[in-house]
């Protein structure tokens, strides 16, 4: 069955006539192939763009970042059970103890973070105010383990927490946000009705999930402590010396939080030690569900669009019995016929798919542009969506071009 | 000698009846002549022409194309015959209507893998041979009855065949352009072209140099057309 490359460029400028002179009926036939492949590429381009969003920030984070909390993030699906519900918290003095006894632990940041109830937080310099910012209360030991990079002024020092100065760093948004064009250091701003002097502003950070990672306000762990004294459950943020001891350095935090928090043996931990790593494979879980469920439903999509071409070339092989008659009394033989109708059902639903495409990347721009969700069209995707609709083209076309090839060029010639 | 039958039968079965729309038609055309096929309507001069134009396969009885036995050969070795030494012009024209008249002519050499230079360069000068040069980019529709059998003609000499086959090419024209059509087969005639044409029209029957009578899916008797009778 081989196809000779004249043979493919007349059948696909036969299947172009064909498809021109039938417009709509041609655009609602590989309507379904349409929808599947751009769902594909919107739902890839989202997910790509996340994973990305991810990766930098892993990368900007460093790989050797150890995080103890009470609870492991993530979605909790129903109530957690009362175990888990009567869990003590994470404390200051495990920040102590873990520097202390841990020896594969550089640095400990422990970090605290105040919601001020009902509405969030404020932070005002006289008439900007930023949106509802984040405040957390950190030691210096933060510049180090979480990467910090300062875009102006300084980073909190032992003085600033032991004195529980009224200082803060900003993030980039805050920043931006209360002074626009003017230089915040050494001004005084107004977080949640106190005043602090404004040190440091942090470099920008990429943001993470479509979620601002500089919209917050930082203050000396003392301060915080003097201003939110019942805030006392905090999580915290470990170094370890290097990439290569990480899982000995899980183990020796796992140790000694066992131990402080009088764990048995043989029960299982209460509190959560975890990774970017562990987050992002978490993470990878719930986009394998969401590809799963993408490539089902644009199966369904291309299934029915499918169909629709078979549909539509069966139709088409009736309507054109004559033509086929003609074609095969000078000379086609029944490959010719065949690799016609094949290509174009291939041509249709490939034009179906290179809409879809167009429309998924017109999504994924969508998305960027009015959402803080980032998209990333995946090239490799836009080939596989493209090589899938063709293909859907050649699996529902073999039929109809089976009809076609054995119409008897007699019975269609004669005129009646 | 081009065309050699024998005893050619073709039986088809409506729902257990045998009907025969050939019963036993044996004669030779040579190269270069211009036979017309005459009988009346549902004689089997359309049965004949589709067996001597390689569309079927008769039910008995053997043929020879060019002394090749064509009654065993399967359907590619048929489509082969058909594009290489057959060129059919029919009573409808038979054009692809989304097709440009180059295009039309084009067709066969496309099933023969021609370059499509050469295709382009034979189209045309074919097209050229029917008086249509300056009509080759219209389509179907954009052409009256006479242009589009003068179509169907350049498609059907754009292979150089052996031989040309027309079923009643004027049976859809008027008189007047009847007789255009019946001036370019001369013309091919003239030019070394086998031609048979098929015909219930005693006048267009005339054209020809021998004309064979068909009746009830026989050879009923033979004559010289008039207007060559030497
Ligand atoms: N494909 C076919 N199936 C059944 N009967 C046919 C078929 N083709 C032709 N016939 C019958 O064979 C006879 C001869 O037909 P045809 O060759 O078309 O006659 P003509 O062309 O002389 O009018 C007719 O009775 C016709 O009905
Ligand atoms: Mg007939």
């Amino acid at each position: 069955m081989a196809l000779q490359l004249f043979e493919l460029r007349e059948a696909m400028a036969m299947a172009m006539a064909a498809i021109r002179t039938n417009k709509l009926r041609s655009f609602l036939t590989v309507l379904g192939v349409l929808i599947g492949v751009s769902s594909v590429i919107g739902m890839v381009s989202l997910i790509t763009g996340l994973n990305n969003s991810m990766a930098r920030q892993i990368e900007s984070l460093g790989s050797n970042v150890i995080y103890v909390s009470k609870y492991k993030p993530g979605i909790v699906m129903g109530n957690r059970s009362s175990d888990e519900r009567n869990r003590k918290g994470i404390f200051f003095e495990d920040a102590e103890a873990i520097a202390a006894n841990c020896n594969l632990v550089s640095a400990v940041s422990p970090e605290n973070s105040y919601w001020r109830w009902p509405s969030g937080n404020t932070a005002k310099y006289e008439k900007n105010e930023a949106l509802r910012p984040q405040i957390t209360g950190v030691l210096p030991t933060y510049e180090s383990v979480n990467n910090i990079e300062m875009a102006e002024g300084r980073f909190f020092n032992d003085i600033d927490v032991h004195f529980r100065r009224m200082t803060c760093v900003l993030g980039a948004d805050v920043s931006a946000s209360l002074f626009p064009g003017l230089d915040p250091i050494g001004k005084d701003i107004m977080v949640n009705d106190e005043r602090v002097s404004v040190i440091g502003v942090v470099a920008k950070r990429e943001s993470l999930l479509g979620e601002s990672m500089n919209n917050f306000v930082l203050i000396p762990y003392g301060t915080f402590a003097k201003l939110y004294p019942w805030e006392k459950e905090l999580w915290l943020a470990c170094r370890a010396q290097s990439a290569e001891v990480m899982p000995q350095a899980i183990d020796q935090i796992t140790e000694l939080m066992r131990r402080r928090r009088g764990v048995a043996y043989d029960k299982p931990d209460d509190f959560a030690v975890f990774t970017q790593e562990t987050l992002m494979d978490q993470y990878k879980k719930i986009t394998g569900v969401i590809y799963l469920a993408m490539i089902v439903i644009s199966s369904i999509g291309l299934m029915v669009g499918g169909v629709g071409v078979m549909n539509i070339m069966l139709v088409s092989v009736t309507e054109r019995t004559r033509e086929i008659g003609i074609r095969k009394a000078i000379g086609a033989r029944r490959r010719n016929i065949i690799w016609q109708f094949l290509i174009e059902a291939m041509t249709l639903s490939g034009l179906g798919g290179v809409i879809g495409i167009l429309v998924g990347i017109g999504l994924a721009v969508l998305i960027n542009a009015v959402s803080p969700l980032p998209a990333a069209v995946s090239a490799v995707w836009v080939m596989i969506a493209f090589t899938v609709a063709v293909l859907v083209g050649l699996v529902f076309g073999i039929y109809p071009a089976y009809r076609a090839a054995k119409v008897d060029p007699i019975v269609s010639l004669r005129y009646e | 000698m081009l065309i050699k039958t024998e005893n050619l039968w073709k039986t088809y079965n409506m729902g257990g009846e045998e009907l025969h729309a050939l019963r036993g038609v044996t004669f030779c055309i040579d190269k270069g002549e211009y036979v017309a096929i005459m009988g009346p309507s549902g004689s089997g001069k359309s049965t004949l022409m589709n067996l001597i134009g390689c569309l079927d396969t008769p039910s008995k009885g053997t043929y020879q194309l060019n002394g090749r036995q064509v009654a065993s050969m399967n359907d590619d070795e048929l489509a082969f015959i058909r594009n290489k030494e057959i060129g059919f012009v029919f009573q409808t024209f038979n054009l692809l209507p989304r097709a440009t008249a180059l295009h039309n002519v084009e067709l066969p050499l496309i099933y023969n893998g021609t370059t499509a230079e050469t295709r382009i360069d034979l189209a045309k000068r074919a097209l050229e041979m029917v008086d249509l040069a300056d009509r080759m980019m219209h389509r179907p529709n954009q052409l009256s009855g006479g242009q589009r059998q003068r179509v169907a003609i350049a498609r059907a000499l754009v292979n150089n065949p052996s031989l040309i086959l027309a079923d009643e090419p004027t049976g859809n024209l008027d008189t007047k352009t009847g007789v255009e059509i019946m001036g370019v087969f001369d013309r091919l005639h003239e030019a070394g072209n086998t031609i048979i044409i098929v015909t219930h029209e005693h006048d267009v029957a005339q054209y020809a140099n021998r004309i064979v009578h068909i009746r009830d899916g026989q050879i009923e008797r033979e004559e010289s057309g008039r207007k060559r009778a030497a």
